[in-house]
């Protein structure tokens, strides 16, 4: 029995959600392969290649791959599809892109956004935002698997798969790739981060928002934000935390000015420890929250920022 | 051009649903529902689409059971101008979803399909890409802005790390994420004049498509609760707190 997880990766480096991927796919045993197909993507593959438990790694390495287009990938993926039980990707917005694309090609269904592999064909998922856990059982031939990669932590390195060179090369015009406007960062990423410093309306403008950037950088955290702060335009979307954002559960995560509603809960409600500040008494977050500090931000964050 | 919303009838956004006693489901019973707000951001879509002109005809369709017309009545008061009701009762797979709107697809021959990323209830964000694939037609998903134009739709989506912006020829799928734009509200006047409005009633056999399901939900369960917090009374003590006790900060 093998499994093929599809990378996630820019070309030149390997996402570390890969790794938490790959741990899903250890738990349904049998042989776990990589697919990496991208544009002068040999950096990624090698570094997909020295995870642990990989046994092999297969490199599509062809200008058509480069921005990994669901309308080219998901037919290289059904042609490669007949020598797996499982396919997975990570939940983020490559793999939810991608995925279901692949399971209707295969005329088959998808199990999004696992969080734990009952067996070889049971997994559980969350439904309405988390406010519950479906423990579901696939009777397809072939499983098609996003990962909710916060549920898994990250497989180590230390293998040595063998490369395999596809030369499969799909090509289409439906879809063309126009631009692409990623954020740069030296912060950690939101997914991975251990501590995530989150903020919310509260915060007031995105001026205000450095406040957090600096706590962040004592911190070595990331940084995150709820719905109302993205849609007052403080922040870009990819600091999104919460049910259709990004899903996160860090060691530590502060959510500052934040009123913690069903949706932004839903993204952040697994972190291990969960603090919250906000001046009104009421607000949901102190729910979920394991210290909660009702006070005035502004008042709040040089303090915190000076015994840090 | 004509554009196809797949609508869908879901729990009201704002209800903190509970896990029925038997583990099987989700209490539902006397539970508000409405359009899911994705789909809602669809119509939305369409209806601004028409206003500059570029869309002559906007036909939404929903599976679901007879309740589901009440949203269709919704689509139609917010300006769709027919739509269709695909009889089947719920649960129904994504992938039988995506081959029941294949279906409608061939019959209606849309140019853009416009629908909501995901549904609240499942939050399986799978139909758009499935009738996209079987309907052999580009996907431009997650989308934050969409401009038509020239025999192509310009999609600018929200992905990780940022935004990506794809062109893709029609006819195609789009799905929408929350900032493509800010719903309006049905007012009283199209409200009426949406009863008036045709609902073409259909069944999975009146389309030719068999509906199967490959899953089997065995329980459900309400997730761990968390232990109980506590207040802190200061920045002071909150650091404390986190590097002596629970020793998340260094």
């Amino acid at each position: 029995m093998s499994c093929l997880v599809i990378a996630d990766h820019d070309n030149r480096s390997l996402n570390a959600v890969t790794a938490c991927v790959i741990t899903a796919a250890k738990a349904l045993g049998g042989d776990i392969h990589v697919l990496v197909a991208g544009t002068e993507c040999q950096e990624a593959a090698s570094q997909a290649a020295a995870l642990e438990g990989v046994a092999q790694v297969l490199v599509a390495d062809h200008g058509v791959y480069e921005h990994r287009l669901p309308e080219t990938l998901a037919p290289l993926i059904r042609g490669l599809a007949a020598d797996y039980e499982h396919i997975l990707a990570s939940a983020g917005t490559a793999g939810k892109n991608l995925m279901p694309r692949v399971a209707a090609l295969l005329d088959v269904g998808q199990i999004s956004d696992i969080v734990a592999v009952a067996s070889a064909n049971t997994f559980v998922r969350p439904i309405y935002a988390g406010n519950a856990l479906a423990t579901v059982e696939s009777r397809d031939p072939i499983k098609i698997i996003t990962v909710r990669t916060s549920a898994f932590e990250a497989t180590p390195s230390g293998g040595s798969a063998t490369m395999k060179n596809l030369d499969t090369v799909i090509s289409q015009d439906k879809s063309t790739f126009v631009s692409e406007n990623l954020s740069s960062s030296e912060r950690p990423e939101l997914a991975a981060a251990s501590i995530v410093v989150s903020g919310g309306r509260g915060l007031g403008s995105a001026e205000n928002f450095r406040l957090l950037e600096s706590m962040a950088d004592k911190l070595g955290a990331a940084i995150g934000a709820s719905r109302a702060a993205v849609d007052a335009g403080y922040v870009g979307n990819d600091l999104q935390v919460g049910q259709t954002g990004k899903i996160v559960a860090p060691d530590l995560y502060i959510a500052v000015g934040i009123s913690g509603a069903i949706q932004h809960l839903a993204g952040m409600k697994d972190s291990k420890v969960i603090v919250a500040i906000n001046h009104d008494a009421d607000a949901p977050i102190f729910q979920v929250a394991d210290y909660g500090l009702v006070a005035d931000l502004f008042e709040v964050l040089p303090e915190m920022e000076a015994l840090l | 051009m004509k554009i196809l919303v797949p609508i869908k009838r879901v729990v009201d956004a704002n209800v903190k649903v509970r896990v029925a006693a038997d583990n099987a489901s989700v209490d539902l019973a006397n539970v508000k529902m409405a359009m899911n707000p994705f789909c809602e951001i669809a119509v939305e879509e369409a209806v601004r689409l028409r206003e500059k002109g570029l869309a002559t005809e906007i036909v939404a369709v929903t599976v679901g059971d007879d309740k589901s017309q009440e949203q269709l009545r919704t689509a139609m008061a917010l300006g769709a101008d027919r739509s269709i009701w695909i009889e089947q009762a719920s649960p129904v797979e994504p992938l039988a979803i995506a081959k029941l709107l294949q279906a409608v697809v061939a019959r209606e021959a849309p140019d853009l399909v416009i629908l909501g990323k995901q549904s609240i209830d499942g939050d399986n964000n799978q139909v758009g890409q499935m009738l996209a694939a079987l309907c052999d037609m580009p996907q431009g998903t997650f989308a934050f802005k969409l401009d038509v134009a020239n025999g192509k739709a310009v999609v600018s989506r929200e992905i990780d790390g940022g935004e990506q912006v794809v062109s893709l020829t029609l006819p195609a799928v789009v799905t929408t994420d929350l900032r493509l734009n800010e719903p309006r509200y049905a007012k009283l006047p199209d409200i009426m004049k949406a009863k008036k409005k045709p609902i073409d009633h259909l069944t999975p056999e009146a389309l030719g498509v068999t509906v199967t399901s490959s899953q089997t939900v065995l329980t459900v369960n309400e997730p761990s609760a968390r232990k109980a917090g506590i207040r802190v009374n200061s920045a002071q003590e909150l650091v404390d707190r986190l590097r002596n006790e629970a020793r998340v900060i260094p």
